[in-house]
Parts: structure tokens; C-alpha cells; sequence
């Protein structure tokens, strides 16, 4: 009977975490939003997590590109199809890389610093002097910075396929001497708008509202002492990157599955 | 750090993002012709299409004119009716023209061939919604090969 009990509690604790959850995502992004008074808010955090994740975007884009232009060649050099070697890169990269891989590095750059830093505020009892000032922390503290990663992760993950695509460039037609024409007008045949970058964004704004979400939530709701913040940063990195690869496979089904 | 330099650089990062969706639209993506333009529709039936599939191409001699749009199963006598849109840049094709679904090199995609015909009294032009009558099937290579030994038997 021990092991039923256990199992109901777990699962009761799973239920109630994720009732609070949903209760930060209303109260700081539905419930009366301020718009106009925040913005300022939300643009600092849109420094912290997006512009300085930039530098980790765009080496680990450059380099994904360059990676796969190398071994795609080596491959499609055999059948003589070198020239699909443009639309190889960027459909893995606008479809699947660009969107999964920003919000795995998302969650180790930035997640972790969220969650470290609201977990902190919650020790210190910032966020406690906050609601003694009748300001509401979820308004104050949680849906800026839920809102700069939502509006930041898209634009990162644009960026990451960008490069990737140029870094894809750089090794496929600079150095391994593929026709450029071919690399981009085959690229231009074969990937369509809607399709494939609209639907990567849609993916990648799925993810960063997860991402963020699973940050914040952690960070509001983790164990005041430095043994629990430690605890929340590890969980948000592994339940972000869980929740994103296997969303993207939901995801990916929906999207691209049925042909 | 102060607030005006982080706005400039959040500044800088939201025009970076722009800077590559437009790359992504204008280099990688064809954002060409369905976008900036009105298109109209042609119909044809075929017998076989092939592999040919939604948003294959149109091509007049190469250049890309249309996509297809949709493919169905004519209900009253089971042959496929292939939608075709078709910029309107290019309004003026004969009702002599003919269509034949073909394959770029050996194992390309395929796509649709369009041949414009000749015009000359008393041909109209393609309007929308009209059926192209002068159709040619895709080639199947199993029939080719059947068709082959066939040949060779009875002589």
C-alpha cells in the first residue's frame, strides 16, 4: 500500500505544481496587462535575454551551418547532387535546428539566469517587500521578463538560421567550391514562406513560451534557501530542454507530418 | 548600464531580426511571384499524374509561370483534375495550349510543362477556370518497361 500512497502524492504534487504554474502564467501575462507602463520593463529584459544571448546564438549558428554544409557535401557528392546541398541546410535549419537548438541554448543561457535570479528575490524576500508595497510581483517581476523571452526567442532563433545558412554558404560554395547559383536558387525552388519559415517561427514562439514560462514559474516558486535555488536552476534547464524535444516532435507532426 | 545604451542595443538586436527575416523572405524563401501579384486558375485532366504534388511548379520553356494548387479525383469518371494558379502576368496562352506533367533531370521533382499553342482566328485565350483539353500523362516507368517487352514480343 506504500508505493500506491507515494504514487498519489506525486501525482497530487505534479497536479497542484501545475496549477500554480497556470496561476503565474494568468496572473502575469492575462490579468490586467499594462501595456504602456511595462514597456520599459520589458525592453531591459529583452537586453538580458536576448541581446546577450546573441553571441551563443549566432557562434553555435555559424557553426551548425558550416558542420552540416561538410557532411551534407560529403554525402550528395556521391549522387552528383552537390547543388541540393543549399536547400538541405536550410530546411534543416529553418524547419527543425533553428527553432529546437535556440531554445536549448535559451534554456542553459537564459532560463537558468531567470530562475536563479527570481529564486533569489524570493530568499532575500524581495519579492515579499514588493507585495507589502501592494505591487504585484507577478506583474512587476514575472511578465516582463515572461514577455522578453517570448518576443526574443523567435527573433533569435531568426537569426540562428540566417547564420547558419550563411556559415552553410561559407563552407559549401567558398570552400568546398559548390556552384552559389545553385545553392541559392535550388534553395529558393524548394523553401517556401509559409511553410517552412513561418512555421518554424510558430514553432520557435511555442517553445519560448514554454521555455520562459517553465524559468519563471521555477525561479517564483522555488525552495527560498541555496540548496533549492540550485535544485529549480538544474530542473528549469532539464524540463525546458524535455518539454522542447518533445513538443517538437508534436509539433513537427502537425506541421510537416501529414503530405 | 544605463537605459538608453540597453535600448539602443535591444534597438540593435530587434533590427538584426528584421535584417534576417528579410534574408530568409528574399534569398532563401520565393517570395516572388504568389505574393505580389493576382493569379488565375486553369484546370486540366490528366490520366496519370505521376508523382506530381501540391505546389509543384508551371513552367513555360523553363520559367516558372504557376504552382499547382490542388489535385482531386474527378467523381464522375475517376481521372485526376490538377488546379493550376497562374500569375497574371501571364494572361495570354492560346486555348491550343497543352500541358504534360514532366521530371526535372533523372530524379528530379516534377512539374508541370506548359506548352503555349498557336493562335490565330477564331482562338480564344485561356480565361479563368477553363479546361486544358490537350493533356499528356506522366511517363510511368513500369509501363514503359511493359510497353518495351510488349513491343518485342510481337515482332
Amino acid at each position: 500500500m506504500d508505493w500506491l500512497a507515494r504514487l498519489g502524492a506525486s501525482t497530487l504534487e505534479s497536479l497542484s505544481a501545475l496549477g500554480r504554474a497556470t496561476q503565474v502564467l494568468f496572473g502575469a501575462v492575462i490579468a490586467k496587462p499594462q501595456p504602456v507602463k511595462h514597456f520599459p520593463l520589458v525592453v531591459k529584459q529583452m537586453y538580458v535575454v536576448g541581446v546577450q544571448s546573441l553571441l551563443i546564438i549566432i557562434v553555435s549558428g555559424l557553426f551548425i551551418g558550416m558542420v552540416m554544409a561538410l557532411q551534407g557535401y560529403t554525402i550528395l557528392v556521391d549522387y552528383g547532387a552537390e547543388g541540393s546541398l543549399g536547400p538541405m541546410v536550410a530546411l534543416s535549419l529553418l524547419r527543425e535546428l533553428g527553432p529546437v537548438v535556440t531554445a536549448l541554448l535559451f534554456a542553459g543561457r537564459a532560463g537558468s539566469a531567470l530562475t536563479a535570479e527570481i529564486g533569489l528575490m524570493k530568499a532575500t524576500e524581495q519579492l515579499s517587500s514588493l507585495e507589502m508595497m501592494a505591487i504585484d510581483p507577478l506583474r512587476r517581476i514575472i511578465a516582463p521578463r515572461l514577455w522578453a523571452g517570448i518576443i526574443s526567442m523567435p527573433m533569435l532563433a531568426l537569426i540562428f538560421s540566417a547564420v547558419g545558412i550563411l556559415g552553410g554558404h561559407l563552407v559549401g560554395v567558398d570552400w568546398l567550391g559548390v556552384d552559389a547559383g545553385s545553392y541559392w536558387s535550388i534553395m529558393q525552388a524548394t523553401v517556401e514562406w509559409n511553410e517552412d519559415v513561418l512555421n518554424g517561427v510558430i514553432k520557435s514562439a511555442v517553445f519560448a513560451l514554454v521555455v520562459t514560462w517553465i524559468s519563471v514559474f521555477k525561479g517564483y516558486d522555488a525552495v527560498p534557501t541555496s540548496e533549492g535555488i540550485s535544485k529549480a536552476t538544474t530542473e528549469t534547464v532539464v524540463y525546458s530542454s524535455l518539454a522542447v524535444l518533445g513538443l517538437d516532435f508534436v509539433l513537427t507532426a502537425l506541421m510537416f507530418g501529414i503530405n | 548600464m544605463n537605459s538608453r545604451k540597453t535600448e539602443l542595443l535591444v534597438g540593435a538586436f530587434v533590427a538584426m531580426a528584421i535584417a534576417a527575416a528579410l534574408m530568409l523572405a528574399i534569398h532563401v524563401a520565393n517570395q516572388g511571384m504568389e505574393s505580389n501579384g493576382e493569379t488565375y486558375r486553369l484546370y486540366a485532366k490528366f490520366d496519370n499524374i505521376g508523382g506530381l504534388k501540391e505546389r509543384s511548379a508551371v513552367k513555360v520553356g523553363g520559367v516558372t509561370i504557376g504552382r499547382v494548387d490542388s489535385i482531386r479525383l474527378d467523381p464522375s469518371d475517376f481521372t485526376p483534375v490538377v488546379e493550376m494558379t497562374i500569375s497574371k502576368q501571364y494572361m495570354e496562352f492560346p486555348e491550343t495550349s497543352s500541358v504534360a506533367v514532366l521530371t526535372s533531370g533523372l530524379l528530379g521533382e516534377q512539374y508541370i510543362g506548359f506548352t503555349p499553342g498557336f493562335s490565330f482566328d477564331g482562338i480564344e485565350n485561356l480565361q479563368d477556370g477553363d479546361y486544358i483539353e490537350d493533356t499528356k500523362s506522366a511517363l510511368v516507368l513500369e509501363d514503359l518497361i511493359g510497353q518495351f517487352l510488349f513491343g518485342r514480343d510481337s515482332e
